[in-house]
This record gives structure tokens, sequence and C-alpha cells, in this order.
């Protein structure tokens, strides 16, 4: 009886609490995050952005759940009703899935499995399903060609960020994210310099440069940001496939479009920044938990998706296939070439364990 | 606990307690929220016509085509994941397989280019 309480209920209820605590946490975080991409909307427009609920606008994220979950849901009579409820519901439920294997500092992960990689690969190619559903299930013309444009879009993307991902695996020799992290703090272009506290220089985002931008670009695409947002482009499909939604299911689509952001973000800062290394390894920068350097390059990176959503005008549909088929495609499958030749040929590449 | 259940089941725990968690959500507003449905508000949103024909209609020929060409470049990604984290141990032999691989490949992806597959006008 006692080994089965040491051995099975206790580290149950721990697994449970600590996924609890950061799902709570993230959430909140999407919250300021969301309220964060308004207010540096509106103040690249001279707007003031939402500045009434609580101080600020602090409160805004939090008034308007409120306001989805006491709005009438909208079931229009032709959609096949089980689907179309599943859809959000799978759209939230695996952008929140692929934060189980995020590490957030040395150890803190939920689940430390070796194909961190491949599971958030998998997890976000299924994000495609939510989209196709909801666009399905309305049986409304708008979001029928939404789900269509969104569905080739998203895979386009998701070939040259397999590559990019590639190369980084190809520097790192290891699919668990805590592991690329770490392959990062122990050799790179700071260690070449002879100059081992430039850890900053370590990261993989100066050797493999062009990789990153790809990367970055990609995720923009990937995740329906703007100036790539042509799955909900007002002027031609209304609101996209979330034209038939409203109420909690419209949030979940939102929610889920947030998080699957802020999991680019942490991509980004896992496979390039250096995960929760700080930028220089000398004292006062040591001293401050890895948590901490995680969160600042995330939104760092969160930075940037604002930024470019306020500046940059929205692509053409023709366009963007050609971006992501013509440029990014032969681009990345070179550089996954030149990476390999050049780790061949010097011997940097990762020794067998 | 054995380890595979140590790393696998903490991703089962989370990722349902999330979708209890999206499904509270979802749920929400059939319970405490004010519905009154009427014929017009649940008809299909078409810019204020009544719909015109089927909304599931025929649809361009190109999106098969971006599905089947992102097929098979996924599956060459999926080739090359256990071929980048093992690089160090491979050698030349493993570099250059790899390399007449991706030259095949990339024969195809000219041929495509040619065809027009991947045109959008």
């Amino acid at each position: 009886m006692a080994s089965l309480w040491t051995d099975y209920i206790w580290p149950l209820l721990v697994i449970v609490a600590q996924s609890v605590l950061l799902l709570v946490v993230l959430l909140v975080a999407i919250a300021y995050v969301l309220y964060a991409d308004r207010k540096i909307w509106a103040a690249v427009q001279l707007r003031r952005g939402p500045n009434v609920v609580g101080p600020w606008g602090l409160l805004q994220s939090f008034a308007d759940l409120l306001k989805f979950i006491l709005k009438e849901p909208i079931i229009p009579a032709g959609a096949n009703k089980g689907v179309f409820l599943l859809a959000p519901l799978v759209s939230c439920g695996l952008a929140l899935a692929a934060w189980a294997v995020i590490p957030v500092d040395a150890g803190w992960v939920i689940s430390d499995i070796n194909v961190g990689v491949l599971y958030i690969f998998a997890i976000s190619s299924l994000g495609v399903y939510g989209i196709i559903m909801g666009g399905w299930a309305s049986n409304s013309k708008y979001p029928f060609l939404a789900a269509l444009r969104s569905a080739a879009q998203m895979v386009s993307y998701e070939v040259s960020i397999g590559f990019v991902m590639i190369t980084v695996l190809l520097c790192a020799g290891s699919l668990n994210l805590g592991d690329i992290v770490e392959a990062q703090a122990s050799s790179g272009l700071g260690r070449l310099l002879g100059a081992p506290w430039l850890t900053m220089l370590n990261w993989y985002w100066i050797p493999l440069f062009p990789m990153f931008v790809i990367f970055f670009i990609s995720a923009l695409a990937e995740t329906n940001r703007p100036p790539f947002d042509l799955v909900e482009a007002e002027s031609e499909l209304v609101a996209g496939f979330m034209v038939e939604y409203g109420s909690t299911p419209y949030m979940l689509f939102m929610l889920g479009e947030y998080v699957a952001i802020a999991t680019m973000c942490a991509m980004t800062t896992i496979l390039f920044l250096g995960g929760w290394l700080p930028p220089l390894a000398v004292a006062p920068f040591t001293w401050v938990p890895g948590i901490v350097w995680f969160t600042l390059k995330v939104l760092l990176v969160f930075f940037m998706f604002a930024l470019v959503k306020a500046f940059v005008p929205r692509y053409r549909y023709d366009q963007l296939m050609r971006l992501g088929w013509k440029v990014f495609l032969p681009i990345s499958l070179a550089m996954v070439a030149i990476v390999a030749g050049v780790l061949q040929l010097t011997g940097w590449a990762p020794a067998p364990q | 606990m054995n380890a595979l259940l140590q790393e696998y089941l903490p991703l089962v725990i989370f990722t349902g307690i999330s979708l209890a968690m999206g499904l509270a959500l979802l749920v929400a507003p059939f319970i405490v929220a004010y519905r009154q449905p009427d014929p017009e508000k649940l008809s299909a949103y078409e810019c204020g016509f009544n719909a015109f024909d089927d909304a599931r209609m025929k649809f361009d020929v190109r999106f098969y085509l971006v599905a089947i060409i992102f097929i098979i470049f996924d599956l060459e990604v999926a080739f090359l994941f256990p071929w980048a984290i093992t690089f160090g141990q491979l050698g030349v032999f493993g570099f250059w397989s790899m390399m007449v691989f991706l030259a095949v490949l990339t024969v195809g992806f000219i041929y495509e280019w040619k065809k027009g597959a991947l045109e959008w006008d």
C-alpha cells in the first residue's frame, strides 16, 4: 500500500500540480501578451489602445473573457454540430499541448521526452485540423474558402520550418529541447574566439542567421499572423474560417492562435537564442534565474511579432505561396546541405555520446 | 514507475488538463448565456443574401497539388531527422548518401517548378 502511494499516487499528484501551474501561468501570460499586442499596435498608429478597464487597461483581457462567456452561443442551422464545436476545442487543446515539452529553465519541463522537437513539429502540423474542421463544418462559403487557403498556407511553411529545425539538429545532435539549449552553452562561436563567457555568440542565431530569419518569417505564416493573415483577410473573406463562430468557440480559436504564437516565440528562443542561458556568463548576469532570461527572450521575440503586425501590409495569396515554395524552400534545402558540408569538413559535428 | 511512463504520462496528463480547460470554456456560455435562436440568426452568413447554392462547392485543383507536394517534402524532412541527430557518428559515407538522396529530390523539385505546379495566378 505504501509503495502504491510513493510509486504512483504522489508522483501523479505532483504532475497534475505542475501541469495546472504551468497552464495557469501560461494563460495569464497570454492575457497580457494579448494586451501588449494591442498596445503596441495602437502605439505604432499613435492611438491609446485599451485604457479603460483597470489601471492603464490592464484588466482588458479579463473583461473580454467575461464578455465572451456571457455572449449568446450560435450554432448555424446548416452546420455539422459535433464537428463545429469540436474544432475550437482541437485548436486550443493542441496549441496548449505543445507546452508540455518546452523547458522554461534547466530541468523545468513537464515532460522531458527525448523526441521533443519531433513532438512540437507533429503538434504544430495537427493545428491545421482545427481550422479545416471549423471551415468545413460551418457549411458556409467564406469559412470553407478560408479553411482551404489556410490549410495550403500552413503546410507550405511547415516544410521550411522542418528544414530549419534540421539545420539546428545537425549542430546540436539531439531532439531533446533541453539538450539543444545545453549544446548552445558548451560550444560555438564564443568558444572558438577564445571568450567562453560571451555565451551570446555561442547561440545558433549567429552561425545560422539565414535560418533564424526564415524560421521567424515562417513562424509568422504558420500561426497566421499579419502580414500572412490571409485566412482572415477581412476585405475578401470577412473573418475567414471563424465567420460563423461567436462566444467562447470563437475565443478558443483566438486563444489557440495566441498560444501557438507563444509556442513559436519559445521555439525561436530555444533553437536560436539559447533558451534560459544568460547572454553573458559573468557575475551579475548569472545570478538571474534562467526562467527570467527565458521569459525576457520570449517577450523580445513576441515584440518583434507585434511590430511586424503593425508595420507590414498584407501579402497577396500568390505572393505568399511564391515566397514559401520558390524562395524559402530552395534556400533552406541548400542550407541543410551547406551546414552538413561545413560540419563534415571542419569536424565540428557533435561527437557521439 | 518505469521510464517510459515517467516520460510520457506527464504529457498525457498535461494534454488532458488543457483539453478539460478548453471544454469548460466551450460549455460555459451554453449554461450561463442568454439564448433565443431564430431562423435568421441561425442561417449561414452570405453578405445579407440567402445562400445561393451549396457551400461545399468545387474548388481549385491546386490545393490538392500543394497537399501532394507537401507530403513529399514532409516525408523528406522525416527522413532527415534521424540522420541529423546521428550526424557526428555517420562519417563521410553517411554524409554523401544523404546528399545523393537530397539531389534526387532536388531534381524532382526542379521538375515541379518547370511544370508550373508551384504557380498561382
